[in-house]
This record gives structure tokens, sequence and C-alpha cells, in this order.
């Protein structure tokens, strides 16, 4: 067993794991963070991926001891952060998944977007190529990717107050010029109406 | 129940000569997914995601053999080993099951002989997943090695062994199903016919590889009832086997399926750790979690049929086809798994979008020693699409042509009958053909790129769901509970797997439309078979057809209910009385009005505790001959793709740049779902033409059990998808919505091999499309070329 000090979503917390196990397991099975997904357990799929001092690393490829008095973000992390900064809601990465569809069975997705992330953490107006490179580290089964880039897309856009460049929005999907219908800050003591 | 023709005068959906007066409000609308936030913030919990205070972890020991009879096991010095619980194996559960009822050949722990290399032999449940893998070394099993079949048309041949043995029928030899069927006179209009080709086709067998490897876990309450928790996209069936397999009524058992990270028909049996884990959680009073490595379940498969197929197809001169003529030889592994309904898809599927007056299928599928094959994403009918539409884009080149123009000739219009008796409703696919031809600048383009550059058309047809349920029943295919809440909150229970295609989030629409909801005051419990109606599961692209009329059914009931009283109430003719935007309101008189919560209390003081169902149950369907109602669905998809490539003649590697999507999904009942199934669905058809190899070498080893080498697509590798919706709204569909999920997978095959002609004038009839295949038919086309003699292309 080895002791580990490690920086958590902003909290440093004292934990113990045996020596050989790597940073997923320590924050999935003595954690409880299971926002991390395991898809391989051998760095293939990037399910996994969380932020260590801002870079994307493979959770199950990193030893949990070699993370020791490092900064770790998970994807449980991102909406108190967000929060925390004074934002409202999810971060704005996450808020863009959700309203592009980029999330279908989703388990590929808190590694995609802790990719995403540290993607706009580092150049906030990436091209589409780019967006491209920075998610090849993670395979989706389900979407073809094309929701996912379209979100990163929206993320960039609504931080830059413009409208996204994609050049593939279907019919109707296009939620900047979307009329948002799900209203979701409600009135209180009010029934909650459409619009 | 909801049901063909049930809807009446009261067509579902809005009138068009008065859009004015049946506007929809969510409907059609890109909406938010149900669970989105849920998954992107992390909190959805999916199976492995479970811990229970005093679990047990199980893992299974595999066969190293390919095909061996068990002589012995001795777990002795397993069960010795501190921290082991259980061992299991096959004596411990020896009732057969298959999730087709016909062909019940499976054991969840292999009884008397192992069929393929990880064919599982025994499980272990211990304190950890290290001792459990450890336990699995020390059991001893003798072996006795059987003669293995790798190579279906030696697994034909020879009879002796048998894969399964059926000692009445010894005959029979390693035949899992065999289907020959024939409408109109085939060999006599190939006769006839102007110009004919006949040609070999090879599918080389591919895998869902879901990003979510099979997770189950088991608890028994002290009163013996059984809760399993389990990544599977079929509740009900899974529950069925449970019983049937542990001997135990199925009211003992609850089968729950939390967010799943996967499936696309990867998880449609039932598999050996939910019976394991159930046993062992019996045996040993403490919950148990089975999680499968990513290579066990490259092992568990259950993907694609590998097809040898032959087609022989005639046409007039002026490009109307005539007859079809198939021969298939499907290489089904080791178990039947849905194998009776591959054989007979293999034919039964290929009957649209275009009309063929004489059609003739051949289709046998056998036993081979590797791991067996299922439902994957375009059952059956993916690898039979591929053959014929690239031998269509052939006899449109002989008869001089254009590819597009001789599948809209043969377009066999909607509200029709195909050659085998299927029915056809609505048919958008002629629409498709026009989208995918104007945004892919076909007529400007195709054939006038430089060389090296292509674009390739092709076509097909799918299911929304099919008329016969798996195992013979009268009852309905889909069911839903609402309840209405005093808070204005309406609680749908449905049995419908939600696998990530958004089948919870469809249930919500469908709700909040018909009674007027804010999206966020529906709810939506789903897949749990204590608290839900059955639903027979996701498979056969039948849940937004099945469980949106089921869905519309029940809601339209208790509309009827809430807007009753509320019409009683105001004493005007409920005709008058309209929900909508979270209100109920008289629409003559637009002043008066409540908020739904309001007008649920009074449906609730008038009529107590409020609540509805609502089922749908399919029309009577089907060719009228054995095997008529495979196949027989009460809706049918369309799709055309165009796909643009680049070909590298000097490496001879294919790159799809675009993909032109056109899919009649009916109606979109949310945009934003249909075009994610639509670019998932191209996306891995694409895949499978250039990349993906589910490869099974002649010692019965996959070559490559892991998401590096089982070459799934990046999203650098992933070429512009272009979805295109078409709309042809289905008289019996849910506001005329059908599939999108499985069709629009179907024509990215084909439609690559044809732009690869169109690029470098090369025809790929095997797949995959590799680098070494294109380069040694450029070479043979080159050598054709400088050779004096022209050859038939062949």
């Amino acid at each position: 067993m080895r002791v580990l000090h490690l920086e958590i979503n902003c909290d440093r917390i004292t934990t113990a794991a045996p020596d050989h196990w790597t940073l997923l397991e320590v924050l999935r099975y003595e954690l409880g963070l299971t926002g991390s997904k395991q898809g391989c357990d051998k760095g293939d799929c990037g399910a996994c991926t969380v932020l260590v001092d801002g870079e994307p690393v493979l959770s199950c490829l990193t030893l949990g001891a070699t993370a020791e008095g490092r900064k770790v973000t998970t994807i449980e992390g991102l909406m108190p952060a967000h929060l925390k900064s004074g934002g409202q809601g999810p971060d704005p990465v996450q808020e863009a998944f959700d309203r592009c569809g980029a999330l279908q069975c989703g388990f590929c997705q808190p590694g995609m977007m802790l990719s995403a992330r540290a993607l706009l953490d580092a150049n906030p107006t990436p091209s589409r190529d780019e967006i491209r490179h920075a998610l090849s580290g993670n395979l989706c089964r389900c979407t073809g990717y094309t929701q996912i880039i379209q979100a990163v897309e929206l993320a960039v856009a609504e931080a830059a107050g413009t409208e996204p460049q994609s050049p593939s929005w279907a019919p109707n999907t296009n939620p900047w010029k979307q009329n948002e219908r799900l209203v979701r800050e409600r009135s209180a003591g009010d029934g909650g109406g459409v619009e | 129940m909801a049901a063909r023709d049930q809807h009446g005068p009261d067509a579902p959906w809005p009138d068009p000569a008065t859009p004015e007066k049946n506007k929809f409000q969510v409907v059609g609308r890109a909406q938010r997914k149900i669970d989105g936030l849920d998954k992107a913030t992390g909190r959805a919990v999916y199976t492995d995601d479970i811990q229970l205070p005093g679990m047990l972890h199980a893992k299974i020991l595999r066969s190293p053999h390919a095909h061996a009879r068990i002589v012995k096991i001795d777990a002795s010095k397993a069960l010795a080993l501190d921290g082991v619980h259980a061992v299991i194996t096959g004596a411990d559960l020896p009732i057969k099951y298959g999730v087709i009822p016909w062909t019940p050949d499976e054991n969840a722990l292999a009884l008397d002989k192992v069929r393929f290399i990880g064919d599982e032999v025994a499980a272990v449940a211990a304190t950890s997943e290290e001792v459990a893998n450890k336990a699995t070394r020390l059991i001893e099993v003798e072996y006795e090695l059987l003669d293995a079949f790798m190579d279906p048309v030696e697994a034909l041949a020879t009879k002796s062994p048998q894969i399964h043995e059926t000692p009445k029928n010894p005959e029979r030899g390693n035949v899992s199903k065999h289907v020959e069927l024939e409408f109109g006179d085939v060999s006599a209009a190939l006769e006839a016919s102007d110009v004919t080709l006949a040609q070999d086709f090879r599918f080389h067998g591919t895998t869902h590889a879901p990003i979510e490897p099979h997770c189950a876990v088991a608890q028994v309450s002290p009163d013996g009832v059984l809760t399993l928790w389990s990544a599977t996209q079929i509740t009900h069936y899974v529950h069925r086997a449970l019983a049937r397999v542990l001997e135990k009524p199925a009211s003992q058992i609850r089968v729950i399926q939390p967010a799943l990270g996967g499936a696309f028909g990867g998880k449609s049996d039932p598999f050996a750790l939910e019976f394991c884990v159930a046993l062992l959680a019996e045996r040993t009073g403490r919950p148990v979690k089975m999680l499968w490595t990513r290579e066990e379940v490259f092992y568990a498969h259950r993907g694609r049929h590998p097809m040898q197929m032959h087609y022989h197809t005639g046409i007039s001169k002026d490009g109307k086809l005539q007859a079809v003529d198939a021969k298939i030889l499907i290489d089904g592994g080791s178990y039947s798994s849905f194998g009776l309904v591959t054989t007979y898809y293999s034919g039964q599927l290929l009957t649209g979008p275009y009309d063929f007056p004489n059609y003739r299928f051949n289709s046998t599928r056998v036993f081979t020693n590797k791991p067996p094959c299922g439902p994957k994403r375009g059952h059956g009918s993916v690898q039979p699409r591929f053959a014929f539409e690239v031998q269509l884009d052939e006899l449109a080149e002989k008869i001089g042509m254009d590819p597009i123009e001789l599948r809209r000739k043969n377009w066999q219009g909607a509200d029709t009958k195909t050659v085998n008796g299927q029915r056809i409703t609505s048919n958008g696919f002629h629409e498709c053909l026009a989208l995918v031809e104007t945004a892919s600048a076909w007529q400007e383009r195709r054939g006038k790129l430089p060389h090296g550059r292509g674009l390739g058309v092709a076509g097909s047809m799918y299911i929304s769901g099919t008329n016969y349920p798996v195992y013979p029943n009268d009852m309905p295919q889909a069911g839903i509970f609402l309840k209405a809440d005093r808070s204005g909150l309406v609680t749908a229970f449905s049995g419908a797997n939600d696998i990530g295609q958004g089948s919870s989030s469809v249930v919500r629409t469908i709700v909040a439309e018909e009674l007027g909801l804010d999206p966020l005051d529906v709810r939506v419990v789903a897949a749990d078979t204590d608290l839900c109606p059955v639903d027979l599961g996701a498979y056969s692209s039948r849940v937004t057809f099945m469980v949106g009329n089921a869905t519309i059914d029940a809601a339209r009931k208790l509309r009827k209910m809430v807007v009753g009283v509320v019409a009683k109430t105001w004493e005007i003719n409920p005709r008058r009385v309209f929900m909508g935007s979270g209100e109920v309101f008289d629409l003559e008189n637009r002043g008066q009005k409540i908020s739904t919560r309001e007008a649920f209390h009074l449906a609730e003081t008038e009529l107590d505790t409020l609540g509805t169902t609502g089922a749908y149950n399919t029309p009577k369907l089907g060719g009228d001959y054995r095997g008529g109602t495979i196949g027989a669905s009460p809706a049918y998809s369309f799709t055309a793709h165009v796909v643009e490539v680049t070909v590298c003649t000097e490496t001879g590697r294919i790159t799809a740049d675009n993909c032109w999507i056109a899919h009649d999904c009916g109606r979109a009942l949310n945009p934003m779902l249909v075009a994610g199934q639509m670019e998932g669905s191209a996306y891995m058809g694409l895949a499978e033409a250039n990349l993906e190899d589910h490869d099974v070498n002649r010692f019965g080893l996959h070559a490559g059990p892991s998401l590096l080498d089982y070459r799934i697509p990046t999203a650098v590798d992933t070429p512009e998808l272009h979805a295109l919706i078409v709309e042809s709204l289905d008289p019996e569909g849910p506001y005329g919505a059908k599939e999108a999920g499985e069709g629009p997978l179907h024509p990215a095959l084909p439609a690559i091999s044809n732009a690869v002609y169109d690029a470098v004038g090369i025809r790929l009839r095997e797949l995959p499309f590799t680098p070494g295949k294109v380069l040694s038919l450029l070479r043979e086309k080159a050598e054709r070329e400088a050779s004096s003699t022209p050859q038939e292309v062949h």
C-alpha cells in the first residue's frame, strides 16, 4: 500500500492504494469517482482520460503513485469548477455536448470532454482539423464524431459570441439557431410552461 | 392498444392542409436528451459503476481449445485459495438457452464440450478480481481435442465431427440453418434478360466494439429475490433466460439495465456472465460483479457474419431489373444466437427499395469453431446489400446508364408489395436519391474528377421492428405506464432499453407533445422489469416505432381523462379543451385556462389516482409461406448514400472524404437524434469497409482482440458526414416516424466500392478494402490494359 496525496477536483486529499494501482483504479475504486470510464484498460480507447496539471492523460496507463502531489481533474470536477469561477450550470463544453446531441451512450464522453477542455484551455479558437487531432485519442463508437466536433465548435463560438462555423449541421439541429425549447430556469411557483 | 388503423380519422400528425391548426410543440425540434447532462457530468451510473457492500468479483475460465470434449474439471485447488468463495462449472447450470427459442444450444458454462477458443468453462467468485483470476488458473481441466473447423466451406462439407451433435439427424452435419425461397421464375427470367452478371462477393466479419465492456452485477435478497443489473440491450429476454436456466420463477427475478455504454446488437443475447453472477450470488449470499476485459468482449463477439455470396442478376437494356438469384454461405461461428433470423434476413431484406419480379435466395448458415456471430446493426442484410449494390453499379455500367438513374428507374414506390410479399407503406427513397445527387454535385462531378478521386452511390431498405416477436405470443410488443403527479410531473415507465440511441428521450418527447408539457416535466423510468411493462428491447430498430406508438396510446388516454374532467368543470364540449404549453385552455375562449398541474388536481379529484397504460402490437403482416413473417415489418426505412473517396495509387489506401447520407425516417421526432443515428451508422459502415476486420486465424485465435488492433476510426479517420433527413410520414408510425438507427449503415460499404471504381477503375468485391487488395487489383488492371486481348470484367 502507498499513501497518496492528491489534489482531486480542487480538493486536497490523502488516500492509500496498492502500489501497482493505476490512477483510474484509485479514482474509481478508492475514491468512488466512477465518471472516468474503463473501456480497454490498456490505453487504446481514451475513455479514462483525466487532466493531470491540465494535461490530458490516460489514467489507465498512469500509476496512481505518479500523480502524487499533482492536480487531477475528472469529469466530476468540471461543473463545480465552473460554478466556483462564477459560471452557471455545467462547463460550457459539457453544455455544448448536450445541446449538440454528442452524448449517445456517453461512455467515451467523460474522456472526450476532458480532451476538449484541455484543447480549449490551450487553444481557444481551434480549427476543425485541430479539433479532430486533439480528440483523436478518444474513440467514440456512437456518433461518427460529427456532433462531438460540432459541440466543440459551438463551445468555441459561444465563448466568442459568434455563430459556429460548422459545415455539417443537419436541418433543424443547429442549436445556435434552434429556438431552445427546454427552459432550464423556471420561475418559482409556476407550473412551468414552454415559453 | 395502438396498431394499424387505430388512429382512425384523427391522423396523428398535422394535416398539411391546415398546418396552423396542428403545429407540434415538441416533435420535430432538436431536443436535449433526457440523460444528456447526467452523462456529460459523470453522474450517470453504468453497470461497472455499481459498488455494493461486501461485493465479490467473478472471473471466467475460458477454453484454450477451439473444439474439445471436457473430460474432467478439478476445481479443488481454486476453492482452497484464500479469498475464493465459490467456483461453478457447466454442471451447475445444465439447462441450455438461446435467444431464439427454437435453437437453445448454449450453456452458460460448457457442459460437455467447448466449441471455440474463449468458450466459458468455469467461473470463480472471490474477494477481488486478482484473486478470482488467480483461482481460474488453478482450475484443472482435462480436454480431449476434436477436429476444429475454421472454414465454413470445410465445415459444410465435413459431416463429422459435428460442432453441435444432432444424434437423431447426423446428416445435418454442421449446418445451422438452411433457407431456400423462390418468388417468380428466376431461371426463365434470367434467360430472357438482355444483360446478366454473375459474380462472387465476400464479407469478412466485423464486431460491435462498444466502448463499454459487458458487465453484470447480481444480488439475492434474503427472501430469494434475485436482482441483476446488466449491460444488456434486451432486459426482457435476459429475464426469461434467467428464469429458465436458474429454474426460478420469473416473478422472483428483477433485471435492471443501468446506463449503457453502447451495444449495436452486441448486447442482445443473454451472456454467460449474467447467469454466472446470478448463481454465484445465490451460492455465496453476497453481491457478485463480473466485468469482462476488452479481450473477452472480442471473443464474446456476436458480430456481423462473414458471408460468401454469389449474385446472378438480369436486367433489360432499358435498365429494368428482371431477376435476382442469390446463393449465400454464412459463417455462423460456434453457436446459433440469432442465426435462424440472420439466415432469413440475408435474403428477405433485399427486396427493396427496388422492384424485381423474380427472386430466389439460397442461404446456408454453418457452424465453425470461432466466436459466435449474431446481430450487428443492420442484422443479416448489410452483407447482401453490399454485394447487390456493387453489382447494380456494374449493371448500370454495362447498359450505359447513370447508377443513380438505374436506381431511380427500379424504385418500387410507396404503398406496394415486394416480390416476397412484404407490405411497403411510406417510401421516401426517390427523395433520398435526389438529395444525395444534388448535395454531392453528382452530375457535375461523377466520372469527371481527377484520377484517384471518385463518387459512388448506393441505396438500401431496412425494417422498423419485426412483425414477429422472438417468442410466439399475441401480447403487446411494447407497453407504457404513465403516472400523472399532483406536482404536474408525468412519469413514464418504459420497458424499452435506452442504449444511447435515445429511446427514453423519444418517450419524453411524445408525452410532452401529447399532454402539452414542458419536456422537463416528463421523467422516464426505463428497463427495470419490476417497475416497467414489458417491451421486447432495443433490437430490430423497433423502439421508436413501437414504443412511440405505445406512448401515444397511453398519453392520449391520459389526455382524454384530463380534458374530459376539465370540460365537465367548465361545462363545455371536450373538443374545445386543449393542452399545450403547460396549460389547459378553452380554444374558443383563451382567457379560460388553468395550469396542467391544476387540471391534474381536478382530474384526480374526479377520477381517483391518475394513470394510464398504452401498448402497441403489430398488425398481421408477411408473406403467406414458411418464413414469410421474417422480415415483415410495419414500416420500412430507406437510405441513399453518396461517398466521395480518394484512392492513393501508390499505397493503395482509400480515404473517404465526404459521405452524404439521405435517410427516410418517416418523421424526425427529434432531428438531432436522427442525425446522430445517421452519422453514427454511416461511420460504422465506412469503418467496416476500410478498416475493421474481425479476423480469426486458423487456430481460432482472434488476430487482434484490442481497440488498437481492431481498427476503429478516430476523429481524424472519419470523413465529413452530411445527414440529410427525408420525412415520408409513415401512416402507422408515431407521428409518421420510422427507424433511423440501422438503415443508414447499409449503403456505406457498397458506395465506397462504387466510388473506388469511379476513382481508379477497379471493382472491390471483397471486404475489407485493404491497401493490399487495392494495389493488386490496380496491378491486374494495368496488366489487363497492357495485354492486347480485352477481358471481361468478372
